[in-house]
């Protein structure tokens, strides 16, 4: 018999298994709803929500790291402490980092308006 | 006191991918406090609410932790269970890892209906952080009027127009409601002061015993201002005395943050679109009313604190 361990109970019949998907069957879902791998709403993108794009300004950039902080979706991604970069995947747009930035080192941009560039951007090469 | 720098190499605990609106202040909030816990193994239980029902949509979940779902009202009954299931397993050395035990609700789930097992849960002495996010109505389910709203504000059960300008009834004193259950620590802070906010949850999350937080948690939804302007809202709350900064450790008040001069709560109350309704020609006296209740609050907060009961200079 194997030991007893709480943490590693199967409260029956239903998947335990990490693989939870959007479009599993009813007999597929975990029991209880249990969701076993932590963090795993990163895997579904809210970055087609915006409609304003933070952009990074390297040059201005002062490293104070007060967008990371004030960031709901946590998609300012700081390494070794310093910016380094937005994570378009998940940013929403909501402008909160461009606000707080002490030397206005994020832009703003109507995402039309960087479609419209990368439009132009194809037709010179 | 850390510095960002630091900070920013903890782990994530409540990662991207969530659906809580662009610009909530709960995703902040909740970064802080949990940034706060560094390399601490956490468990965290959430009342229900914009934040419980945005971060665990079925197959997902952003909690990048252990999270314990349960229902609107018992947030706080949940999370000491489980606090007290954690020590009986500890003791019969079932579980060997420290584990800390956060729950977060809303001001509905925390001031109005979980206020009873909140209260039986500090009263226990479990060793848990109880976390009020505090947007001042049930903003899930389309801004209704709670014990926390403030005076004057409109909301879809306090509607400002010909019958009442807005809600009718002073705020419940939740941070002094808990102060009052002589727990280890109860404090107030906004996350304009994200220094505040840090030292606060630190200190929560380390003392024995139980602990809790209320925090100015925005919501440009329902306070309908301007989203980008979430930090200089806070500040003007803090700024105006709405919000005062304080902390309560056992048993003695601390008040935290004074503001140099005195700030009148118009500024407050200006950009917000759910009070815009006081600022109509012939609603002066609403507004010296909400300025009154400000003030006889900070007087009587100051007093508390073993300070002189004085307002700002003008
Ligand atoms: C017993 C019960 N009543 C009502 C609801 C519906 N409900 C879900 S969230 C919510 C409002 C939450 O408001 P609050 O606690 O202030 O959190 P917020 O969404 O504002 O962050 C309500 C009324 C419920 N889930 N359970
Ligand atoms: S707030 Fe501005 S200066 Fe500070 S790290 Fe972010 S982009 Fe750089
Ligand atoms: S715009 Fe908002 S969501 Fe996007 S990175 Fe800035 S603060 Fe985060
Ligand atoms: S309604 Fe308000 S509290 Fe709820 S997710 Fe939206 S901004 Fe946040
Ligand atoms: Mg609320």
């Amino acid at each position: 018999m194997t030991p007893y361990n709480p943490f590693n109970r199967n409260f029956g019949t239903g998947t335990r298994t990490k693989a939870v998907r959007p479009d599993m069957k009813w007999h597929e879902l975990t029991r209880a709803g249990n969701i076993y791998e932590p963090g795993n709403a990163n895997t579904y993108e809210t970055g087609d929500w915006r409609s304003i794009r933070p952009v990074w300004n390297k040059e201005r950039c002062i490293h104070c790291l007060m967008c990371w902080r004030y960031c709901p979706d946590a998609s300012v991604i700081a390494k070794g402490g310093k910016f380094e970069t937005f994570d378009y995947k998940h940013c929403k747009g909501c402008g909160i980092c461009a606000k707080v930035c002490p030397v206005n080192a994020i832009d703003m941009v109507p995402e039309d308006e960087i479609k419209k560039v990368k439009e132009a951007n194809k037709d010179e090469e | 006191m850390a510095t960002l720098k630091e900070l920013s190499r903890v782990e994530e605990r409540f990662v991207g991918g969530h659906r809580l609106c662009a610009g909530c202040g709960h995703g902040i909030s909740v970064r802080m406090i949990l940034n706060a816990v560094e390399d601490a193994n956490v468990v965290v239980g959430c009342a229900t609410g914009c934040l419980e029902v945005a971060s665990t949509i079925y197959p997902y979940t952003a909690w990048n932790c252990s999270f314990i779902h349960n229902a609107f009202e018992n947030a706080g009954a949940t999370i000491s269970g489980v606090e007290a299931a954690y020590r009986a397993l500890k003791k019969r050395g079932k579980i060997d890892r420290d584990f800390k035990f956060i729950a977060f609700g809303g001001d509905g789930g925390t001031y109005d209906i979980g206020l009873q097992s909140l209260s039986g849960a500090m009263e226990r002495g479990h060793n848990i952080v109880y976390v009020c996010l505090d947007n001042g109505a049930y903003m899930n389910t389309g801004i209704q009027r709670s014990s926390a709203t403030p005076t004057g504000a409109d909301t879809t059960t306090s509607p400002a127009g010909k019958v009442i300008p807005g809600k009718q009834q002073p705020r419940k004193d939740l941070t002094a409601i808990m102060a009052a259950h002589n727990i280890s620590y109860a404090a107030q802070t906004a996350i304009n002061n994200w220094q505040d906010v840090h030292k606060k949850a630190k200190k929560a999350i380390e003392v024995e015993g139980p602990a809790f937080l209320n925090v100015l948690s925005p919501c440009p939804r329902g306070w309908r201002y301007n989203t980008p302007d979430i930090v200089q809202i806070t500040k003007l709350a803090v700024e105006t005395r709405f919000w005062p900064l304080y902390e309560v450790e056992n048993g003695k008040w601390k008040l935290n943050y004074k503001p140099k001069k005195y700030v009148p709560v118009e500024e407050f109350l200006k950009p917000q679109g759910r009070f815009r309704h006081l600022f109509k020609p012939g609603n002066e006296h609403l507004i010296k009313a909400i300025q009154e209740e400000v003030d006889s609050r900070w007087l009587a907060l100051l007093e508390r604190c073993g300070e002189t009961p004085e307002l700002p200079p003008r």
